[in-house]
């Protein structure tokens, strides 16, 4: 007796079938009235190639302003570290709130909720510009944006952790008497610093890559370097720096992988 | 919920007054009765087995008694307290004398033994100092050892319960719960997930509290043998009523079997 084999594929409804043809539009359309003419990029390109274009002229980068680009380097890791910290910290009282199991009411639930959402849809540079007008040109604008990024970042990766952990734990310390603080302190904290401890340590290489663009709207760090490069044509110049943040980002990302790998 | 609390234990002593009166209790979920008038009192300083199958109401009934669950209808006095007039930092006083052994231990898996117990003066300490072993003063520590060596777990103090056999664990939780000092212990089906020795040792080691130190023990137990070796008193629970109540001494295996799923030989 041979045994048939079920159905390659399962049977879907005719509203799912719409479904899927609706997002096939969505792609197709968008492709079409965004993606760029594969000649017009292909024309472009060869540009870039061209005995005047842009990367004939970035090549040799110029490394003679070394030393300078080194300490604005240094200035843009200090206000990632900065900022992510101060976020981090932050964050935290903010993904309690906006956790179902721990906020106090439904009411701090949302409040919350809305306000990490509203931190992590405004973009960065967003931010930089509203901190440029309240603290001024430099790195604390910088570092004001970053750590409103990073709340809005960590806060909602902090929150799902803890609506995740095992509620066993919490219940038995309920139970017991403890106090709401008590639970967090004891039971929900613990129970997340694994996973706590990767998102914070994304959200530094995060802060690391958006505090180098932040200099260009004049919030400190090695991005107003490479602003000035490119509007003075010193396009080696440019790619020097290009490739010295590009050491930064890979030496932060190496370092926090492998601080991941030991701790989690 | 105005029914009339029982003023004596009906078992044991009939002049102590019981650790835990109820009378009247019923809980239903989305209108399906669960528990339908429970009335009964333990006399303190004996160990209770609740006996029932699959759905018969035991779990419910322990969270009803400290408004882990909010009952229906009902009252309940534990330890001279009447539960339903209570604030909710009162309630947290209650419960902080009430020590609850869970079927799953409940232990936060990543920190040690120790710091787990040290979880158990949150009963009546807060603030950082009551988190973890490392943040404890000296006296607390001392006293969450002195339980870990009641346990026979004192060597075993800083190893991660995570990895920590299922019967250590569930005495590192029977240890939090002795941290709590309480006065009274309740504990759902505390040998479930161990191999027959294993619990052999918790059943015998709440056992010991009740005779040493003179604790009320309220425990479900979902084993024959257990039932009849682990308790002075059984009260047994059939579709949310009460339908046996007996000392230990005059039960008998054949008449208990139609309260356990998988009835085994006593």
């Amino acid at each position: 007796m041979t045994t048939l084999a079920p159905s390659r594929f399962q049977h879907r409804s005719l509203l799912e079938y719409a479904a899927l043809l609706a997002v096939l539009a969505l792609v197709a359309t968008s492709l079409a009235a965004t993606a760029p003419a594969p000649d017009r990029l292909g024309s472009g390109i060869a540009r870039l190639f061209a005995p005047s274009g842009l990367f004939t002229q970035m090549i040799p980068p110029d490394f003679t302003r070394i030393e300078p680009i080194a300490w604005k380097l240094l200035e843009t890791l200090q206000m990632a570290v900065a900022g992510c910290f101060l976020g981090l910290i932050l964050a935290l009282p903010f993904a309690i709130l906006a956790t179902d199991r721990l906020s106090p009411h439904p009411l701090v639930r949302h409040a919350a909720r809305a306000v990490i959402a509203l931190f992590r849809t405004v973009p960065d540079l967003v931010w930089a510009i509203i901190f440029i007008i309240i603290v001024g040109l430099g790195p604390a604008a910088g570092v004001m944006a970053i750590m409103v990024d990073k709340i809005g970042f960590a806060g909602r990766f902090f929150a799902e952790a803890m609506e995740e952990t095992d509620p066993g734990p919490q219940d038995a310390l309920r139970a017991i008497g403890a106090s709401r603080l008590g639970i967090i302190g004891s039971a929900v904290i613990p129970a997340c610093l694994p996973s706590f401890t990767a998102t914070s340590l994304f959200a530094l290489e995060k802060s690391v890559r958006g505090s180098a663009a932040l200099g260009l709207v004049g919030a400190g760090g090695i991005g107003v370097d490479l602003k000035v490069a490119f509007d003075l044509f010193n396009y080696d110049e440019a790619l020097a720096i290009i490739l010295m943040m590009l050491v930064l980002v890979i030496a932060v990302e190496q370092g926090s992988g492998w601080i991941r790998r030991k701790l989690i | 919920m105005n029914a009339p609390l029982p003023l004596q234990a009906l078992a044991g002593s009939a002049l102590a007054e019981p650790v835990l009166a109820v009378a009247g209790l019923c809980k239903a979920f989305s209108g399906r009765p669960v528990l339908q008038g429970l009335d009964f009192a333990l006399a303190p300083g004996q160990a209770t087995a609740l006996i029932g199958a699959n759905g018969s109401g035991k779990s419910t009934l322990l969270r009803c008694l400290v408004r882990l669950i909010e009952p229906s209808a009902g009252a309940v006095r534990l330890l001279g307290r009447d539960m339903r007039a209570l604030s909710p930092r009162a309630l947290r006083q209650v419960r902080a004398e009430v020590g609850i052994v869970w079927q799953r231990h409940n232990l936060v898996p990543r920190l040690s033994a120790l710091s787990n117990v040290v979880h158990g003066v949150q009963a009546r300490m807060s603030g950082p100092r009551a988190w973890a072993q490392s943040l404890a003063p000296g006296l607390v520590r001392d006293e969450a050892m002195a339980c870990l060596a009641r346990v026979g777990l004192a060597d075993r103090a800083l190893v991660r319960v995570d990895s920590l056999s299922g019967g250590q664990q569930q005495r590192v939780a029977i240890a939090r719960m002795l941290m709590q000092r309480p006065a009274f212990i309740l504990a759902d089906e505390p040998d479930a997930s161990l191999d027959p020795q294993t619990g052999e040792e918790v059943m015998s080691l709440l056992l010991g509290l009740v005779r040493e130190e003179g604790l009320s023990l309220l425990v479900i137990s979902h084993r024959l043998e257990h039932t009849l070796r682990y308790s002075d008193r059984i009260l047994g629970l059939a579709n949310g009523r009460i339908t046996l109540d007996q000392p230990t001494a005059r039960a008998n295996a054949a008449s208990l079997r139609q309260f356990f799923d998988h009835a085994e030989a006593a």
